[in-house]
């Protein structure tokens, strides 16, 4: 374990990731909205949103799939030492991350059962840029119609088609985070 | 012991961090999947089951250090319920707290929405005694979780329906059955049905916490909620049809109280904060006396 594992955590844990949560808690339930989450410094590459979200939400009892470049030593370290998440396989995952082209295909993430939708995967996905711009979102949480860009269009309308079923996505740049629960609309421009 | 320790030896807001977590990730389930009830691990609370652990613990997972909180038992800020929850997260989480609904970000609510129209950074917290609108028609929970993964909600149907065979009118009057963005039928929690209209399309945020029954579910803000009825007896969000007699307000929910042993009642606005801002506003009611000369 390199000694960097050690340090990148929460300083004031109950405050900073009660503050995280709130921003998790607007950025889902208005989706296209855009929050900062800060407090965490998480090894490279990861964004120090996704490193937020996953001290704020994830834990010992909920499996992590990383892939691509988020799957590394140095994160894989800083994850047990900080969150104690077990590293499992797509399929088997409560919460993925990486970039949108090393999570593919998705069809292998859970999307929950007809009777417990809930027991879903929620991916973080890290893009390289995030702005209220680009794909048209409508549905729950949204007032009239909002923008946000979004990787692709075809895999969140297919997922949408899914509903109650579906995966759950927190997109992460930077400090910024972005949401995009199963129940939006998302259309092209 | 001084009172500044004790309070610290609460972690921030009662709960500790992983049972926190745990809420938090059905928090936001239960925002994607709106109306959904999400199961939780419920706590036990130091407070009754009935008292509100599921809108406590929705609470304690929701509040930051900045907020500033109201909580309301039937709308009113100064009941027993009320009074304790409030004091119970201004002692463990050290939160400002408010009686004005306009001022609070984080709104706990017994069985009432407020009158004032909430806002965007709100969130409104619900406790709930029987989160399954279904169960008083079906006992088992195998069931109604199949009835809801079926989108089954005839019988729902057939209990309205017999409300109106028997009293000429949907008698139901309270925790009045709603459909969520036309997929999942959800108990508001006991709310007057006069409160239901303000369950759809509310610019603010909204929880469900049951704690005995260990259930979470959400409205977010801008969602469609539609009070089941039918075309020949639409829903009606009715009310005592008199005026308060302390503010004078025409539209808002009332309670009865009995004034005398010869029946005499007034009626007065659920919502305290409500009335109170108008008798300040210098509204005056049939029984009320304006505000400067003192309180009726």
């Amino acid at each position: 374990m390199t000694s960097d594992a050690l340090t990148g955590g929460f300083a004031k844990a109950p405050q900073q990731s009660a503050r995280a949560f709130r921003g998790l808690l607007e950025v889902m339930a208005r989706p296209g909205t855009i929050h900062l989450l800060e407090g965490a410094a998480p090894p490279a590459p990861l964004s120090v949103a996704a490193g937020v979200a996953l001290l704020t939400l994830a834990d010992g009892t909920t499996p992590l799939h990383l892939t691509g470049a988020a799957d590394c030593a140095a994160v894989r370290d800083w994850v047990t030492f900080h969150i104690g998440a077990p590293l499992v396989a797509a399929e088997d995952a409560d919460f993925a991350l990486g970039r949108w082209q090393d999570l593919q295909p998705l069809h292998r993430f859970r999307i929950g059962q007809p009777d417990y939708p809930d027991r879903s995967a929620t991916l973080i996905v890290e893009v390289d840029r995030l702005e209220a711009a680009g794909a048209r979102l409508t549905g729950p949480g949204i007032k009239d119609a909002a923008h946000l860009s979004l990787p692709e269009v075809a895999a969140f309308r297919a997922n949408r088609a899914l509903f109650p079923l579906g995966f759950d996505v927190l997109l992460t740049c930077g400090a910024q985070v972005a949401g995009l629960p199963r129940s939006t609309i998302v259309e092209d421009v | 012991m001084t009172q500044a320790s004790e309070t610290n030896a609460y972690n921030f807001a009662y709960l500790d961090e992983q049972t926190k977590r745990m809420i938090r990730r059905a928090i936001l389930k239960g925002v994607a999947v709106p109306g959904y009830q999400v199961p939780f691990a419920s706590r036990e609370m130091p407070m009754p089951y009935g008292w509100g652990t599921g809108g406590v613990q929705v609470t304690a997972a929701c509040l930051v250090p900045e907020d500033r909180l109201k909580v309301i038992d039937q709308g009113a800020d100064d009941t027993t319920n009320a009074v304790s929850i409030r004091k119970f997260f201004q002692r463990t989480a050290g939160v400002a707290v408010t009686e004005a609904t306009g001022e609070a970000t984080v709104i706990q609510t017994r069985h009432r929405i407020p009158e004032t129209p909430l806002t965007e950074g709100q969130i409104l917290v619900y406790q709930v005694p029987i989160p399954e609108p279904l169960r008083f028609l079906e006992p088992r929970e195998t069931e109604t979780r199949k009835m809801h993964e079926l989108e089954e909600y005839g019988l729902m149907h057939v209990k309205l329906y017999e409300d109106i065979a028997r009293h000429g009118e949907i008698a139901t009057s309270y925790a009045y059955p709603v459909k969520v963005e036309g997929r999942y039928v959800m108990d508001p929690s006991p709310i007057p049905k006069f409160d239901n209209p303000k369950l759809g399309d509310n610019a603010a945020i909204q929880l469900f916490g049951a704690g005995r029954e260990q259930r979470i579910y959400a409205v977010p803000p801008y969602t469609q909620v539609v009070s089941l009825d039918f075309d020949d007896h639409p829903f009606v969000a009715s009310k005592a049809p008199h005026d308060c007699d302390l503010c004078g307000a025409k539209g808002s929910y009332l309670d009865e109280v009995i004034t005398d042993d010869a029946g005499s009642r007034m009626y007065v606005c659920s919502d305290t904060d409500f009335c109170t801002g108008r008798r300040e506003a210098g509204h005056v009611g049939r029984l009320g006396v304006a505000m400067a000369g003192g309180v009726a």
